[in-house]
Order: C-alpha cells, then sequence, then structure tokens
C-alpha cells in the first residue's frame, strides 16, 4: 500500500516476492558442512490460506432485515425496559430474552476518531471516521461510520453532534448498511 | 490457600521479526535463562517441575492449532500436565495467575508458566485486522475494526469530559521510552520529546505512532513455586534463593463491545466499585458527585470496569488499602498511552478524570532518569519502569508474562544482573503490581508481588 504521510522515511514491506525453484546446499555432505547448515536459516516463504465462512446473524438477523428495510431496530428487556442499541438476545442484568423495538433515526455522537490507517480490509477506506452513537429511550451505544466530516478537521466538538441515519439502497447485511451524517446534513 | 513464591523468570529477545527460531525455540530462550538463573540445568529442573501453563493469544498468526502442545515437548515436559489458556492482550496475566492457582491449590508444587507470540508472519496490516477480530465479528469488525481506532474513541470521550490533553498522553510515550532506553530486552531504543510523538504519523485521532505500542516476536517464563517446591530446587541448586510471594491476584472483566458498556449511577458506583480509600475520604466523595452532576457515567467507554474489579480483588488480598502509597512500582499494560491514563485512575493511582494531570505530574515517572520533561511532582510509584508494551513491544502471549519477570527482578534487586545497567533498579522495592489488560478492558488482570521481609 502506498505511504500515507508525506513525512515517511521507510517503505511499507509487502508479501509480494519471487518464486524460487532450488536452494544452493553443500555439495559435500561431511562433517564441516553438516555443521555449517546452522548457518543456513532461516528459510522464510509465503504461505497463503483462504476461508468461506457461513456466517449466521442467529437470534440478531431481524436487525440486518430492518436495515435493508431502512429500519433501525434495538432490543429491549421487556420487565425493565433496558434497551439496547446493538442488538443483544438476552438482558445482562435480568436474563430475560429481549424483544425488538424501533430506535429513532436520529442519535447524538458519543466519541469519535478518525482512522488514518486500519486494518488490511479497511485500509482503501482510509481516512474514515468510526464513531459510537447515543439514542434518546437507549441505555447502550452503536459503533457506525460517520459522513459528511471532514477527516483532516477531526475536533472534541464532533462529540454531542446531533446525527441522523441514511442507509444504503443496496444492502450488503452488514452493520454498515446504515450510517450516519449529520442532522442538518442535506437530504440526498 | 497455600503461600506461592515466584522464583524465577526468563525474557527472549523482543524483536519485529524472529524467522531465526520456531515459536518453541524462542520459548525455550526465555524457559532456559529462568532455569539457569536458579542455578539448575535442563535435566535437574525437569525432574523437579510438575507442570505448566501455556500462554498465547491467536491461533492466526502461527497458522498453528495446539502450539501449546509443540512448545510442551519440546521443552521436554511431556508427559507431565499442563494446558493453554486465552484472553486476548491479558492473555499472559491470566497464564500467571492459573499457575499460581496450580500452587497455590496444593495441585502442583513448582509450576512453570510459558508464553509467546509470532506476530510477524502476516503483515502489519494484517496483523491489525487478526487483532480486530477479537471485536464482535457481527456488529464491530465490519464497521472498520482496528484496535488503534476503539481506543482512540476512549480517548476522545476522555478528553471531552476530563479535560485530558494530548501532550499529557505524549508523556507516557516519552516515560516509557526514556526507561526502555536502560533495558536491553526492549525492542525499541529511541530518546523522544513530547514533539516527536505528536509529530509521529497520524494512526487513529488523535494517538498518534509513538502513542502506540508495536507488534513483536518474543516469549516469556515464570517458574512458581510452594514453600516444599521452593525446597526442592534450593536443594537441587545447593543454594538459597530470593524470596518473592505473590500476596494477591485479582481478575474482572467487561463486555467484548464497547456500546454495552454500562453508564452507572454514583450509587452503583461507590457500592460495587469504589476503592477502600476512595470510600473513606470525604473530599473524593464530593468530587465524585461534582463528576456525576456534570453528567459522568461509570465505567462508559473512558473507564475498564474489569480493570478496577482486577485491582479491587488483588488489593484486598493483599491487604492495600492506599494504592499509591503502598506499591513501589507497576508494570502496566500501556498498550496505548492513552489506556495507561485510564488504567492509573482504574488501579486509584489518582481518581477518574485526574489520569491526564498524572500522568504528566511526575509521580508515576522513575527517580534519577533526565526526560527532559519539566516535572512537578518527585516519582512516588514508578509506572513502567522497564518501558512497558510501547517501548519493549507486545507479542501478546508473552507480555503479561514478561511484567512478571521484570517484576520479579526489581523485587530481587537484581535488574543490574538481568539488564547489565542499574538505572531501573528501583530502591529498596518491597511491593511491585503486574496488570494485564485484553480487548477494549475484556479480561483485566492485576497480580501484587511482595519480597519477603
Amino acid at each position: 500500500m502506498p505511504n500515507k504521510n508525506n513525512n515517511e522515511t521507510k517503505r511499507e514491506e509487502n508479501l509480494d516476492g519471487t518464486i524460487v525453484f532450488n536452494l544452493p546446499f553443500p555439495k559435500k555432505l561431511d562433517k564441516e558442512s553438516l555443521k555449517q547448515l546452522k548457518e543456513m536459516t532461516p528459510i522464510v516463504k509465503r504461505q497463503p490460506y483462504h476461508v468461506e465462512y457461513l456466517h449466521s446473524y442467529a437470534q440478531d438477523s431481524p436487525f440486518f432485515a430492518g436495515l435493508t428495510n431502512h429500519v433501525f431496530l434495538g432490543n429491549r428487556d421487556p420487565k425493565t425496559g433496558y434497551t439496547y442499541a446493538t442488538p443483544r438476545g438476552a438482558d445482562m442484568y435480568t436474563g430475560n430474552e429481549t424483544e425488538w423495538v424501533r430506535l429513532p433515526d436520529e442519535g447524538k455522537v458519543h466519541a469519535f476518531t478518525v482512522c488514518h490507517f486500519g486494518s488490511e480490509e479497511f485500509l482503501p477506506e482510509t481516512p474514515y471516521v468510526l464513531a459510537l452513537i447515543e439514542f434518546e429511550g437507549a441505555n447502550t451505544l452503536f459503533l457506525t461510520r460517520l459522513l459528511g466530516l471532514d477527516p483532516t478537521k477531526a475536533s472534541l466538538d464532533w462529540i454531542g453532534m446531533k446525527v441522523k441515519a441514511r442507509y444504503l439502497r443496496n444492502s450488503k447485511l452488514k452493520p454498515t448498511d446504515v450510517y450516519f451524517v449529520p442532522a442538518e446534513a442535506r437530504e440526498e | 490457600m497455600r503461600p506461592v513464591y515466584a522464583v524465577s523468570g526468563g525474557v527472549s529477545k523482543f524483536a519485529k521479526a524472529r524467522p531465526d527460531k520456531s515459536f518453541q525455540a524462542v520459548i525455550k530462550e526465555a524457559y532456559d535463562y529462568a532455569i539457569n538463573d536458579i542455578g539448575l540445568d535442563f535435566k535437574q529442573f525437569t525432574e523437579i517441575v510438575d507442570g505448566s501453563v501455556a500462554s498465547y493469544f491467536s491461533d492466526h498468526f502461527s497458522r498453528q492449532l495446539m502450539a501449546g502442545i509443540m512448545a510442551q515437548d519440546y521443552l521436554g515436559l511431556c508427559p507431565k500436565p499442563g494446558h493453554r489458556v486465552e484472553g486476548g492482550g491479558a492473555t499472559g496475566g491470566i497464564c500467571f495467575q492459573e499457575a499460581w492457582k496450580a500452587v497455590s491449590s496444593g495441585y502442583m508444587d513448582v509450576c512453570v508458566a510459558y508464553g509467546f507470540e509470532t506476530m510477524s508472519h502476516v503483515e502489519t496490516w494484517k496483523g491489525n485486522e487478526f487483532i480486530a477480530l477479537a471485536s464482535d465479528v457481527s456488529f464491530d469488525y465490519p464497521v472498520g475494526g482496528f484496535y488503534s481506532g476503539y481506543y482512540a474513541m476512549m480517548v476522545t470521550r476522555h478528553m471531552k469530559e476530563f479535560g485530558t490533553t494530548v501532550e499529557q498522553l505524549a508523556h507516557v510515550s516519552v516515560k516509557n521510552y526514556m526507561n526502555a532506553f536502560h533495558n536491553p530486552y526492549a525492542q525499541k531504543h529511541q530518546r523522544l520529546s513530547i514533539k516527536d510523538v505528536r509529530n509521529s504519523p497520524m494512526v487513529a485521532w488523535p494517538l498518534t505512532r509513538l502513542d502506540i505500542c508495536v507488534m513483536s516476536d518474543g516469549a516469556a517464563a515464570t517458574i512458581l513455586c510452594s514453600e516444599d517446591g521452593l525446597a526442592k530446587l534450593e536443594k537441587a541448586s545447593g543454594r538459597r534463593l530470593p524470596r518473592v510471594k505473590v500476596t494477591g491476584i485479582g481478575r474482572g472483566t467487561d463486555a467484548m463491545r464497547m456500546s454495552d458498556r454500562p453508564h452507572d449511577s454514583y450509587d452503583k458506583f461507590m457500592k460495587s466499585y469504589a476503592l477502600p480509600h476512595e470510600i473513606d475520604s470525604k473530599e473524593t466523595q464530593a468530587y465524585y458527585k461534582k463528576l456525576w452532576s456534570k453528567g459522568f457515567r461509570y465505567p462508559g467507554v473512558h473507564s475498564f470496569r474489569a480493570g478496577r474489579m482486577g485491582g479491587k480483588q488483588a488489593y484486598k488480598m493483599a491487604g492495600i488499602t492506599d494504592p499509591l502509597k503502598e506499591i513501589d512500582f507497576i508494570e502496566l499494560h500501556d498498550a496505548y498511552t492513552s489506556s495507561e491514563i485510564q488504567t492509573y485512575e482504574d488501579m486509584g493511582l489518582c481518581r477518574y478524570g485526574e489520569g491526564g494531570p498524572f500522568a504528566a505530574s511526575g509521580k508515576a515517572f522513575m527517580p534519577g532518569i533526565d526526560y527532559g520533561l519539566k516535572l512537578k511532582d518527585k516519582p512516588i510509584c514508578p509506572v513502567n519502569p522497564s518501558g512497558g508494551l510501547i517501548a519493549c513491544g507486545h507479542p501478546v502471549g508473552a507480555t503479561g508474562l514478561m511484567q512478571a519477570v521484570f517484576a520479579i527482578w526489581q523485587l530481587q534487586g537484581t535488574i543490574k544482573k538481568h539488564f547489565k545497567d542499574d538505572k531501573l533498579q528501583i530502591k529498596n522495592a518491597q511491593r511491585g503490581a503486574i496488570h494485564s489488560h485484553a480487548g477494549t478492558g475484556t479480561y483485566v488482570t492485576v497480580s501484587i508481588l511482595e519480597k519477603e521481609k
């Protein structure tokens, strides 16, 4: 990946390499050359690994169906009313099975960061804003991407900012099917 | 419960990559060192040791399942009992405590705790991806899973609520790097200024590269024993061994997803989480009441409830009522400068909200080292005299054990012997704490070690 900062003095390493078909080895295996083998390490090779999983959203599935239909769902303890803005099948405090409730499409930024680097999967998307959102009537938060803010102008003033949900038209069945933008952002 | 002695330890060289040796052979470096340091050879120790606990975090990094047993057989410990523990970044701390349990319960007289991680087999950003898989893969990871990002969100909240500054964070980096300058085991040897920390590349605002620990290959091992075990080791080595006792252990947990953390009331905090010296102080109660009136809720995303619980339990067991005054040093899990500051608060070195000023005060610095900083206060309880994770490196499964080894050496008074430099020896160290921390604060262990009087 390209260096992201102009003041970097070191190139990023990557796993591109050369295919090797033979390795030099002593012609005669006498005592001395067997001893010398200890100097001929390490051999380092590339070892790709790829797996496809069938990931079930299980009891949390309706949340993703909700996002696909532009509805933001949370879970609530039927007895205490404790409300989770990130789905959870059982309440942590009572053990009760939770029920589904619709949460508001508007909330406030509780905490945020701008990621200038990231895990390999998300590097091409940097810089991106991660934020935890709080909602009226919910006791817990929701982790999301925040759009519509200049990532080079990060400011603590963003905390407390009113934000609203936007949904992908073509659902990917991921929590990023919903994302948030400042409440005053114009409708598109 | 029987008394448990932490009698010896060893640490391999921590490095960005150790392609020269397999993970078993790197563990053996630390293991052999620990055995030799008590005057035994491999065969003598093998005859005495009753079993082991193995510590490593990720099967992904080595792409090797059951690596623990491969270490066990390489070390010649088969067919003795052993098992692997895993708890993210706290794996090493958990391993130390499981070995303590094995001895304390009477199951073993001598137990060796060893741990490793080989993180160099994948590129840095793939490594970050593996680490981020230690967050909820349905709701957290797909949003942009990146641990530095998770911690940076805690930082912005801490800054907003308490006025913590990036310069205060940078004090931690300057301190830990400067300490590590005298530690030959450290991966990094750099003298830094606050400016250097702030000018290094931004990773996740406001954390720069120098606010964050690096990935490493490395291993560590410690030997724990009962009084009977100590007698066996001393008989075999023919010499009296320094007495360092484990006098307290504590462990707490919290929800995997930061979003699920409670936002509890003042009353709940005082009832369930406050430390004795906080409960006893009217002034502290007034301070906290004021915090809550301004909207503070506990633990939220700025504090680690698991760390508080770990500290609270360990202090109770060791009879500590005022940690800042009663602990001589702490090896603390500083994966981020910010998490060191958050942990000052969890461990009761200062009150919640005061971590920033505490970091810049000088109270957690080493005496006798010129940091190039103007510090208001004299050192009281040096934190990360070794250089911590930030400068020593963080080969996950080895890290908590590395802290134990450095703490054992501090309490034995043998830092000069092991570091070839006594700059980091805390004079007359009687009691130290080690703190090991996982995830976004999901598992946290605190263990107290003391020189036997």
